[in-house]
């Protein structure tokens, strides 16, 4: 956990070891919040399958707690962008994005989503949805295996365990200087405009000769 | 229950107990892209008068990604696992119809087993995507998870296969022109034979489910009528064209692979609703068992790649082809050009979901709201192929 | 099914001032195909749909083609004068080939179960002249695929009733399928670029800074 513990760790367990258990109340939250984790249902391309396989019989994402699919925007926690973002529905995933209550989660899943993968030179192709929302966890692949989408899950679930609810470096969604809404790109005559948000997307530059 | 049990209501008019009319008035809906049951990023503008939907105009390009122009800028081994991305429930099939296209280019003869080979596999890749549709479709109409789960249950044991064969689960990137990449792993044919003969089983579970269902019954019959000469005229291929009674089946009609060595037979239907077509796919699984007992019995020894062809750095003569094969679906037809360079000069794909929507609006007319989502699932589209 | 050249003249007697083309196909794949005129191109879809040894009631694929105006160097002997003297000599000669747009339609028959016959349509020019008569009319199924055509290569086909753009949004003006294209250059950030990304991506380098007083190789 990232965040100090506000009890001794060694005085919890013997109180433990008495019948008693001592949390607090951001270790409670979090815990509920990690295991209720909502996605929105809600499927682009190929990932799409696998993430219905992550769902179903053999992998069974319910053991995580996120087998809860919402098809509103407005129920869901998380939105796992599963497949290539084409600029023509670009505007669409940020409009949902920005419909999608806070605290919002963001798994890009495979090759498309994090870059545009292997249609990249397409001319309707996006390449990588972090130019216009920010993401928690890139999961790589062409699809990524359904492992692979509960490995991002519970790595999502780490990071929702380690948010702080108070204090300095609390968690963004608590912060009401940080925006959790993004302007929707608008389509112009040759690309999406603006073709990136520059307050989301930041690339390093690369350095060569 | 017989097909000829049916519900008494006509189709034009509003089903009785509802208001058809709402002062002619007419509510217009955009369904989509993001909605849970059309199958992806697809979007229909619907006007409906009370529940009646009265006109339907679907949108499209939500999932375009340049499919045909990548093809064009790349080698023609390069476009191989695109072509796993089109309709990528079906994989196998994409890659045949491919292969057989540029083979036909360039005029390249397939050994024996690998064309066993591939029969084989486009066989198994029936059976994954007719039995995910049943699991979509009955989703679609409010039987929540369930089939769903059933089905995917069946097809992780023939994805297992695929991947022990390919090394991928669902971009399986085969079969390549002038036979196929790999042969069988040890041991193959024997699990292929176990998930072939648990099958059947599926199936029975799954016709007990639904095929007595009231529900079901009431969902689909009389709902998103087909007459055939429209199906003809609209290019309708696949389960959908023969639901309406057309017997027109690529892999009797071209006999490509080694098809005509097979003894199976074509499902027809007679009305062309929705659980004609649905019942096609049902039908059509008992048959594909039956090849594909057939072909494994009969696979022959030998190799599976023609040793003349140079797969890369592969420059096809100057000319034109087009090849199609009876995909999942429907017919999947390339069209490519050769300039006599590395890359074709033109690359296309025919692709069976976009061509099979061209009706969506005349049989969607006069059905309620909910009936469209059934229709739509009925017709059995991936966007990945839709939009490409 | 009957061999083109006869579909051809039975055609041409069935209708008159058609003006029919066979385009031959070199390759393997034997299938050559028709060229149409603009002015009896639906009188002759209906033809071929409707006659009862051919019936061709299935057009199965639709597709745009773009061929850019190319020069051929041909080489040609020239009589000259040269020096007083009547030479032979060999010269090259370009000739060139104004572009067109093409579109091509694989037609099948479902009652006699034959096929294809390709039959194609070219434009004037690959701007204002970029017209064609819509098939829609004869074959339902080329509703979708002309609409195509007409988002990614700027075909107008008269005579369609529904053509918009398809597959790309409304606001866009171009048509990417086309040989002459350049799309939108997002290429800022390519960490492994190869082929064609790597020019792209190029232009987005930023030079690396100088270190220890050491010059930048970029910026000499």
């Amino acid at each position: 956990m990232a965040s100090a513990p506000p009890i001794d760790e060694g005085l919890r367990s013997e109180l433990q070891k008495q019948g008693i258990w001592v949390t607090s109340m951001q270790e409670l939250y979090n815990w509920g919040r990690r295991n209720s984790i909502w996605p929105l249902q809600f499927g682009l391309a190929c990932c799409a399958i696998e993430m219905i396989a992550t769902a179903a019989s053999r992998y069974d994402l319910a053991r995580f707690g996120g087998e809860v699919f919402r098809p509103s925007p407005r129920q869901a926690d998380l939105m796992i962008v599963a497949g290539t973002v084409t600029k023509k529905m670009a505007p669409q995933i940020v409009r949902l994005y920005n419909q999608m209550p806070d605290p919002k989660y963001v798994i890009s899943m495979g090759a498309c989503a994090i870059s545009g993968g292997p249609f990249k030179q397409g001319y309707n192709v996006l390449k990588g949805i972090d130019r216009y929302i920010p993401v928690d966890v890139y999961i790589p692949g062409c699809p990524p295996r359904p492992e692979a989408l509960l490995h991002a899950f519970m790595e999502l679930q780490r990071k929702i365990d380690g948010q702080k609810l108070t204090g300095t470096g609390k968690a963004a969604f608590l912060d009401k200087t940080v925006p959790s809404e993004f302007p929707v790109p608008a389509f112009g005559a040759h690309d999406l405009e603006p073709p990136a948000n520059a307050d989301v997307f930041h690339p390093p530059k690369i350095e060569r000769h | 229950m017989s097909l000829s049990t049916r519900a008494q209501h006509s189709a034009v008019e509003a089903p009785p107990g509802m208001p058809s009319r709402l002062d002619g008035e007419l509510l217009e809906v955009s369904m989509g892209p993001q909605h849970p049951s059309t199958h992806g990023v697809f979007r229909m503008n619907v006007a409906l008068e009370g529940e009646v939907v009265r006109r339907l105009k679907p949108v499209f390009g939500y999932l375009h990604r340049n499919h045909e122009k990548i093809g064009e800028n790349t080698s023609y081994l390069g476009s191989m696992p695109y072509t796993d991305r089109l309709d990528y429930i079906c994989s196998m099939s994409n890659n045949w119809g491919y292969a057989l296209s540029v083979e036909k280019l360039a005029g390249i003869e397939v050994p024996e087993r690998a064309e066993y080979l591939r029969v084989i596999l486009a066989e198994l890749t029936r059976l994954v995507n007719h039995a995910s549709l049943l699991g979509f479709l009955l989703s679609d109409m409010g039987a929540w998870g369930t089939p769903l789960m059933y089905a995917f249950r069946e097809r992780e044991n023939i994805l297992d296969l695929f991947e022990s064969l390919s090394g991928s689960r669902m971009m399986c990137d085969y079969m390549r022109f002038g036979g196929c990449r790999c042969d069988l792993p040890p041991g193959w044919m024997e699990r292929a034979r176990k998930v072939v003969d648990g099958f059947p089983h599926f199936l029975d579970e799954f016709e007990q489910l639904i095929t007595g269902n009231e529900i079901l019954i009431a969902r689909t019959q009389e709902v998103g009528k087909l007459s055939a000469e429209l199906a003809i005229s609209a290019g309708i291929t696949g389960p959908g064209l023969r639901a309406s009674g057309v017997n027109y089946d690529l892999r009797k009609v071209d006999g490509y692979g080694f098809y005509p060595r097979f003894k199976f037979r074509v499902p027809l239907g007679e009305h062309g609703d929705c659980y004609d077509r649905l019942m096609m796919r049902v039908l059509e699984l008992r048959e594909t068992l039956g090849i594909l007992r057939q072909a494994m019995d009969d696979l022959p020894a030998g190799p599976i790649m023609n040793p003349k062809v140079k797969i890369r750095a592969f420059k096809p003569p100057v000319g034109e082809a087009y090849g199609r094969i009876e995909a999942p679906k429907g017919e999947l037809g390339f069209y490519l050009i050769s300039d006599g360079s590395g890359n074709p000069y033109r690359y296309r794909v025919r692709p069976p979901s976009l061509i099979n929507l061209t009706v969506l609006e005349d049989m969607c007319l006069g059905h309620t709201v909910a009936d469209v989502m059934v229709i739509l699932g009925s017709i059995d589209i991936v966007m990945g192929e839709v939009d490409r | 099914m009957e061999a083109l050249d006869e579909i051809k003249v039975r055609i041409e007697a069935a209708i008159p001032g058609a003006r029919l083309e066979i385009i031959p196909n070199p390759g393997p794949a034997n299938q050559s195909s028709l060229l149409l005129d603009h002015a009896h191109a639906s009188t002759v879809a209906r033809f071929l749909r409707d006659d009862p040894a051919l019936r061709l009631d299935y057009c199965s694929n639709v597709t745009g083609v773009d061929w850019l105006e190319r020069t051929v160097k041909k080489k040609v002997k020239v009589k000259k004068v040269v020096e007083g003297e009547e030479k032979e000599l060999e010269e090259t000669r370009e000739e060139i080939f104004s572009g067109y747009l093409e579109a091509v339609y694989h037609l099948y028959s479902m009652a006699h179960k034959h096929g294809p016959l390709v039959v194609r349509l070219r434009t004037r020019d690959r701007a204002e002249g970029a017209h064609l008569p819509s098939l829609t009319p004869v074959w339902r199924s080329a509703e979708f695929q002309e609409r195509e055509i007409y988002d990614l290569y700027g075909i107008h086909f008269d005579g369609h009733p529904d053509l918009r753009r398809i597959l790309m949004w409304d606001e866009f003006t171009d048509h990417p399928m086309r040989k002459d294209y350049r799309e939108p250059d997002d290429y800022e950030y390519e960490p492994t670029p190869h082929d064609d990304v790597l020019e792209k991506a190029k232009q987005h380098y930023v030079p690396r800074p100088a270190q220890d007083g050491t010059a930048n190789i970029a910026a000499q």
